[in-house]
C-alpha cells in the first residue's frame, strides 16, 4: 500500500458529520465492535440539529393510544405528495418510537404527561399528538445526550476537520481525505466505509435557516464518487422566517404564531390569504374574516382560517405579495398578533419567539407585527439510499438524514426530521459496520491521486486571479434565490444556469491571502464547488420536473401531474457529466396501499 | 505560550471600558459601615435595652447582668470568664456573625469587594488561588451549621418582638416594637432564603414527585432564595438600625412614639 | 450611514495585537455581521467560529468591550456610536487564530464525567418520571456549550494551573444534570471534591452573569452541588448518624 505523506488514519468505519444522524451512526457502528470516527466540520455539539425546536415525531400513542405506526406512515406519505419512497416511510414510523425510548434510557429529558409518560405535541399533518419534545429546543436535547453518549463509549472525533473529497479504489470506498480546519494540513482516512451524515443545502439560498455548515459538501462528495440524488427539485422553503434585521434573516418563526392567532397581513394591512386560497382546499377553508376568527374558539361551526393552509401554499402567497410590491419595508410580509392577543397570552404561548424577537430585532411582539417572509429550510430530497440499509449506490458508502432522499417525498413533516436522524442513523452505522466486517480483501488508496486533491486545493492560494470567494457566494446567494427560489419558471432556471456557469467561471479565478492556518476564505473557497455543483442539481432538477409538487413549484405547470408523480428524478454524474432520469418509484405493497386509502 | 497571547490581548486587568469597580467598592462602603457600627455598638455594652425594647445586638441575654431578662425570671448565677472582658455581644454577634461570613451570597460579595478574587468578571484575579479547599477557608463548607444556629436565633429574636408588646404598663404598640417585628422579619426571610436551608428542606431529593410536602416547601424557599442578596442586606441595614433605634431611645435622644 | 469602528484582535500563538477596521453599520446589526462584513471586503483571512448565528449553537464566543458575550446576540446598537468596540479571542483557552481559541480543555473535561447510569425500567416498559422531577435538570440541559461560563472563571481564566483540577462552571451544569436527573444511580460527589476541583469554586458568580441560557449556574447548580458534597463530607450530624447505624 502507497503511503501518503500526509496524516492517515486507519478505520473500519468512518462517519461524516455530527449531527444527529452522524452521532447515531458511529454509535451503532461502534457497538458492533468495529474501530469507527467521527468527522466533523465544527466542534462536537455544533451541528445542525441543535437548531430543531418542535419536536420528534413518533407514535408513542401516549397522548393518542388511537396513534400507531399505520397512521404516521400514512401521514408521512400524504404530507410527501406520494413522492416517498414507501419502505423508508414504513421502517420511519415502526422505529420511531424504540428510537425515542431509547435516547430517554441515555439521558434525554422529554416534557412528561401527567402519568409520567412522554409528552407529546400536535404538529401540522399529523393526525394525532405525536411529537415528544422538551419545550421549543428538541434538538438541543437529542444532540447533547447523542454527543454525550459517543462520548462516553469512547468514539474517536476529528473535530474542525473538512472531508473534501471520498476516496474509492476500484469503485468502492476506501477512505476519505480532508484538512484541519485550525491548522491546514491535510489529513487522510482510510475506511472501509464511511457514512454520510453531512445535511443540505440551504447555504445556496440568500434567506435561509441554515447555519454556514450547509454547503451541499457531502451531496457534492457522493454524486462525485458515483451515488444517486433523487428529489432535488424538492426544496422546503418554510413560510415565515425573520426577513430584518440583516442578522437573524431567515430564523425561524414559528407556526405557532399562526396557530394562536397570528394573521399574515400586507402593506395595506388586508389579510392577503384570502386570496390565495386554492381550490382543492377552498371547501374546508374560511371564506370571510369573521369566519376565520371565529375558528380559532369554534371550531365546529366555523372553517380553518387561511392563514394555517399549508406550508407550501402559505410561502407562495407571501412571495406574490412582495413581488407585487405590497409588501413590508424590508421584503416580506406582516404577521400580526400583536392586535389580536393580549401581551400575556403572547408571552406564555410564545416565550422564545418573544425573545427572539426582542433581542435581535427590537420588535416587541406584544405591541407590532414580525415583518416575515419565506426561508430556504431543508432538502426533502438527497441521495437515494437502500431504505434497509441506507446504503447508496457506492459500495461502502452509506448516507443519513437529511443528506439521505426518500423519506419526505416532495415535503416534509414538521417532526420527521429528527426521527429520521436516529431511525436511518442508526441503520446506517450498522449496515455500515456489517459492510466493514464483511470486506473481504485489501483496499488501497492512491497516492497519487491524494497527492493531486492536496495541489488542487492548494492552488488558489497560488492564483494570480482577483476573485472573492465572499463575492462569489453572495452572487450565488442571490442568483438561486431570485431565479431559483419558491416559484420556478423555465425561462428563469435557464437563465440561473447561465449565471451559474458564469459563477463557475469565476470560482476557478478566486485567490487566497493569507496562511492555511484557520483561514476563513479558504475555507469557503474549498466550499464552492459543492456550492455550486447542488445549485445547478437543483437547476437541473427543477428545469426537469414540469409539474408542481410540495416543494417545487413551477409557475408554468402550477398543477401536479399524475404522470410525474410517479417518478423520481435522479442525478447521476457520468464521465464528469451530470445526468438526469425519470425513475420510476418502488411499488408499494397492497397491504400498504391499503392504509392509504382508509380515512 | 499561546495562552500569554490572548492573556496579552486583555491587556493588564481587563478590557471593560464600563464602571465595573463600582459595585465592588460599593459592597465595600456598605459592608464597612456595618462592620464598624456594629463592632462599635458591641464594645458599649449598654443603652441596648430599654423597655420592652431589647437590641438584637444583645439577645439573647447570657450572663445575669443583662438588663432584660429574656427568659423569664432568674438565669443561672454563672457569667463567662469571657464577658468580664468584652460585651456579650461579641459572643451573641457571633453566631449570626458566621452564619453571615459563611453565606453564599456574601461569599460572592467579600472575595470581590475585600478578597480581590476577582473585583469583577473579566477584571484580573490576584495571583495565588486555592479556592475553597483548604483550611480555613474550607470551614465555609460548615455554612448548614451556622444556618441552625441563626435559626435559633430567629427563635429568639421572634419571643424579643412579642415581648416587645408587654410595655410596663401592659400591652401597647409603638415604634420600637413594629421595628424589631420588621427587623426579625428580614432576619427570617434572610435565613429561610439561605441555600443550606433550601437544600435541607427539598434540594436534596432526586426525585419530588415521591415527597410531594418537600418538594412544595423547597419551591417556595427557592422563590425566597431568588431574593437571598436582597434579604442579605435590608436585614443587614434593619438589624443595625434596630440596634441603632433602642439605643438613641434608651439614651434619651430621640423619643419611642407610643401607637396604642 | 454611520460607521462602526472596530478594534478586533488579530494574531496567532506567535502574538498579535488589535487592528483597526472601519465599516459601515447597517440597522440592526450585531457583531457577528460586522466582523463577517470585514471578513468579505477588509481581511478575508480573519477567523472567527461561528454556525447558527441565531444564539442556539454557541460558537461564536468572543469578549466585546472586556465582556463575555456572543458575537451573534450582541446587537451594535448597545454601543455609544463613534466610539471603538473591541472585539478580543476569549481569554481562557489557547489561541489558534485571531478570534478563534482552542477549547478542547472543555471536551477533554467532558470525557471524564462518569456516564449516565439509569436505574431499570418500570415493570411496563417505561420510565414514569413526573414533571417536577425533570424540571431541575431540564434548565442544565438548556446549556448551548458555549463556553463563555468557562472562559470568565478567575479560577481557570487568571490561574492556568487550576486547568488540571477544575472542571469549571459548565462541567458543574453537566455533573449536577446527571445528579438531580430522577433516573440516575451513578454518585459523582467524591469524584467532584477530589478531582474536579468544585472547592475551587468561590461563587463569585460571573458564569451566572454571561449565560446566554440565563441558566442560574450558580445557585441552581453549583451551591447545590456543594450542598450535596457537605453532606458526604463535612456532614457531622450525619456522620455520626452512619457510624451508629452502620449505613452508607
Amino acid at each position: 500500500m502507497a503511503e501518503t505523506k500526509y496524516e492517515t488514519h486507519e478505520y473500519d468505519v468512518i462517519v461524516i458529520g455530527a449531527g444527529g444522524a452522524g452521532l447515531r451512526a458511529a454509535i451503532e457502528a461502534s457497538a458492533r465492535g468495529v474501530k469507527t470516527a467521527l468527522v466533523c466540520k465544527s466542534l462536537l455539539g455544533k451541528a445542525h440539529t441543535v437548531m430543531a425546536e418542535g419536536g420528534i415525531a413518533a407514535a408513542l400513542g401516549n397522548v393518542y393510544p388511537e396513534d400507531n405506526w399505520q397512521v404516521h406512515f400514512r401521514d408521512t406519505l400524504r404530507g410527501g405528495k406520494m413522492l416517498n419512497n414507501w419502505r423508508m416511510a414504513q421502517l420511519h414510523a415502526q422505529e420511531a418510537p424504540a428510537r425515542v425510548l431509547e435516547l430517554e434510557e441515555w439521558g434525554a429529558l422529554f416534557d412528561r404527561t401527567q402519568d409520567g409518560r412522554i409528552l407529546q405535541r400536535d404538529f401540522g399533518g399529523h393526525r394525532y399528538a405525536r411529537l415528544a419534545h422538551v419545550g421549543d429546543r428538541t434538538g438541543l436535547e437529542m444532540i447533547r445526550t447523542l454527543q454525550q453518549h459517543a462520548v462516553h463509549k469512547g468514539i474517536d472525533v476529528f473535530m474542525e476537520c473538512t472531508i473534501i473529497r471520498l476516496l474509492l479504489d476500484g469503485g468502492r470506498i476506501a477512505g476519505a481525505f480532508g484538512y484541519w480546519r485550525e491548522s491546514g494540513r491535510f489529513v487522510t482516512f482510510k475506511a472501509k466505509a464511511v457514512v454520510l451524515a453531512t445535511g443540505g443545502i440551504g447555504k445556496i439560498w440568500k434567506f435561509t435557516s441554515n447555519s454556514w455548515e450547509y454547503t451541499g459538501d457531502g451531496v457534492t462528495m457522493a454524486l462525485d464518487a458515483g451515488a444517486d440524488l433523487i428529489d432535488m427539485e424538492c426544496y422546503q422553503f418554510h413560510p415565515t422566517g425573520m426577513v430584518w434585521p440583516p442578522s437573524v434573516r431567515g430564523i425561524l418563526v414559528t407556526e405557532g404564531v399562526r396557530g394562536d392567532g397570528g394573521t399574515l397581513k400586507n402593506s395595506f394591512g388586508e389579510r392577503f390569504m384570502f386570496k390565495y386560497i386554492p381550490e382543492f382546499f377552498r371547501a374546508e377553508t374560511a371564506e370571510t374574516e369573521e369566519e376565520a376568527d371565529r375558528w380559532y374558539t369554534d371550531k365546529k361551526n366555523n372553517r380553518r382560517t387561511p392563514d394555517l393552509l399549508p406550508r407550501d401554499e402559505v410561502a407562495r402567497a407571501i412571495n406574490s405579495e412582495v413581488k407585487m410590491v405590497r409588501g413590508s419595508p424590508h421584503g416580506g410580509v406582516f404577521l400580526d398578533i400583536a392586535s389580536r392577543r393580549d401581551a400575556d397570552y403572547i408571552k406564555r404561548r410564545l416565550p422564545s419567539m418573544y425573545h427572539q424577537f426582542k433581542e435581535l430585532a427590537d420588535v416587541d411582539i406584544t405591541k407590532e407585527p414580525m415583518e416575515v417572509g419565506p426561508t430556504a429550510h431543508y432538502m426533502n430530497g438527497g441521495v437515494r439510499v437502500d431504505a434497509d440499509t441506507a446504503a447508496t449506490a457506492v459500495p461502502g458508502l452509506f448516507a443519513a438524514g437529511e443528506i439521505a432522499g426518500g423519506l419526505h417525498g416532495a415535503n416534509r413533516l414538521g417532526g420527521n426530521s429528527l426521527s429520521d436522524l436516529v431511525v436511518f442513523g442508526r441503520r446506517a452505522g450498522l449496515y455500515a459496520a456489517e459492510y466493514a466486517q464483511n470486506l473481504k480483501g485489501t483496499l488501497t488508496v492512491d497516492a497519487g491521486w491524494v497527492e493531486a486533491l492536496a495541489q488542487e486545493a492548494l492552488e488558489p492560494f497560488q492564483r494570480t486571479g482577483g476573485e472573492n470567494p465572499y463575492a462569489i457566494h453572495r452572487d450565488l446567494q442571490e442568483t438561486m434565490q431570485s431565479l431559483v427560489g419558491i416559484i420556478r419558471t423555465e425561462g428563469e432556471l435557464k437563465k440561473a444556469l447561465e449565471e451559474l456557469a458564469t459563477l463557475k467561471e469565476r470560482a476557478r479565478r478566486v485567490r487566497v491571502d493569507g496562511n492555511r492556518q484557520y483561514n476563513p476564505s479558504w475555507h469557503l473557497t474549498l466550499d464552492l464547488h459543492s456550492l455550486l455543483t447542488v445549485s445547478e442539481v437543483v437547476t437541473l432538477a427543477a428545469l426537469e420536473r414540469k409539474e408542481s409538487r410540495g416543494g417545487h413549484t413551477r409557475d408554468d405547470y402550477p398543477k401536479p401531474d399524475p404522470e410525474w408523480g410517479r417518478v423520481n428524478i435522479a442525478v447521476r454524474r457520468r464521465h464528469g457529466d451530470i445526468t438526469l432520469t425519470p425513475d420510476p418509484l418502488p411499488e408499494m405493497p397492497d397491504e400498504l396501499k391499503k392504509l392509504l386509502e382508509e380515512r | 505560550m499561546s495562552q500569554n497571547v490572548t492573556a496579552s490581548a486583555h491587556g493588564g486587568l481587563t478590557l471593560r471600558s464600563d464602571p465595573w469597580w463600582a459595585l465592588p467598592l460599593t459592597v465595600v462602603v456598605f459592608l464597612g459601615s456595618f462592620i464598624v457600627y456594629s463592632t462599635w455598638a458591641a464594645f458599649q455594652n449598654a443603652h441596648y435595652y430599654v423597655p420592652p425594647y431589647l437590641s438584637p445586638f444583645y439577645s439573647p441575654c447570657i450572663s445575669k447582668s443583662c438588663l432584660h431578662l429574656t427568659f423569664g425570671w432568674g438565669l443561672p448565677e454563672f457569667s463567662l470568664p469571657i464577658i468580664g472582658i468584652v460585651s456579650p455581644a461579641f459572643l451573641i454577634l457571633a453566631g449570626p456573625g458566621f452564619f453571615r461570613l459563611t453565606c453564599y451570597y456574601y461569599r460572592k460579595a467579600y472575595y470581590r469587594s475585600f478578597w480581590l478574587a476577582p473585583m469583577a468578571c473579566a477584571v484580573r484575579d490576584r495571583s495565588g488561588y486555592s479556592g475553597e479547599t483548604r483550611f480555613p477557608l474550607i470551614l465555609q463548607n460548615l455554612h448548614r451549621y451556622t444556618w441552625y444556629v441563626a435559626v435559633f436565633f430567629i427563635v429568639v429574636l421572634t419571643w424579643d418582638a412579642l415581648l416587645a408588646f408587654r410595655f410596663p404598663d401592659g400591652f401597647g404598640i409603638g415604634v420600637g416594637t413594629i421595628v424589631m417585628w420588621i427587623n426579625v422579619i428580614l432576619l427570617a426571610a434572610y435565613t429561610f432564603s439561605c441555600h443550606s436551608c433550601r437544600h435541607v428542606c427539598g434540594g436534596v431529593l432526586d426525585v419530588f414527585s415521591k415527597a410531594p410536602a418537600r418538594y412544595r416547601l423547597w419551591r417556595f424557599i427557592t422563590r425566597l432564595n431568588e431574593r437571598h442578596p436582597v434579604y442579605a442586606w435590608l436585614s443587614l441595614f434593619f438589624v443595625g438600625f434596630t440596634d441603632l433605634y433602642i439605643r438613641l431611645v434608651s439614651m434619651g435622644i430621640i423619643r419611642d412614639w407610643r401607637i396604642l | 450611514m454611520p460607521t462602526a469602528i472596530m478594534r478586533v484582535f488579530r494574531g496567532d500563538a506567535k502574538g498579535g495585537g488589535f487592528q483597526e477596521y472601519r465599516v459601515p453599520a447597517e440597522e440592526g446589526m450585531v457583531v457577528l455581521d460586522v466582523i463577517h462584513e470585514i471578513q468579505a471586503t477588509q481581511a478575508p483571512d480573519l477567523a472567527v467560529r461561528w454556525n447558527c448565528k441565531a444564539g442556539k449553537c454557541g460558537s461564536c464566543s468572543a469578549e466585546v468591550n472586556g465582556k463575555p458575550r456572543l458575537m451573534c446576540m450582541t446587537r451594535m446598537n448597545i454601543f455609544p456610536e463613534g466610539e471603538p468596540i473591541t472585539v478580543a479571542p476569549m481569554r481562557t483557552f489557547p489561541l489558534i487564530r485571531d478570534l478563534v481559541t482552542d477549547v478542547s480543555f472543555n471536551f477533554e473535561m467532558a470525557k471524564r464525567v462518569p456516564a449516565f447510569r439509569p436505574r431499570p425500567r418500570d415493570p411496563d416498559g417505561t420510565y414514569r418520571m413526573q414533571q417536577e422531577d425533570i424540571d431541575r435538570p431540564q434548565e442544565f440541559h438548556k446549556c448551548i456549550e458555549c463556553f463563555l461560563c468557562q472562559n470568565v472563571c478567575h479560577v481557570i481564566r487568571d490561574h492556568e494551573d487550576n486547568k488540571r483540577h477544575f472542571a469549571g462552571p459548565r462541567l458543574f451544569v453537566r455533573y449536577a444534570a446527571l445528579e438531580m436527573h430522577p433516573l440516575d444511580t451513578n454518585d459523582r460527589r467524591e469524584l467532584l471534591k477530589e478531582k474536579m476541583g468544585l472547592g475551587f469554586c468561590n461563587i463569585t458568580k460571573c458564569c451566572t452573569e454571561v449565560c446566554p441560557e440565563h441558566i442560574k449556574i450558580t445557585d441552581n447548580a453549583i451551591i447545590p452541588l456543594k450542598e450535596r458534597v457537605v453532606d458526604e463530607y463535612y456532614d457531622p450530624v450525619l456522620w455520626l448518624v452512619r457510624k451508629l447505624t452502620g449505613r452508607k
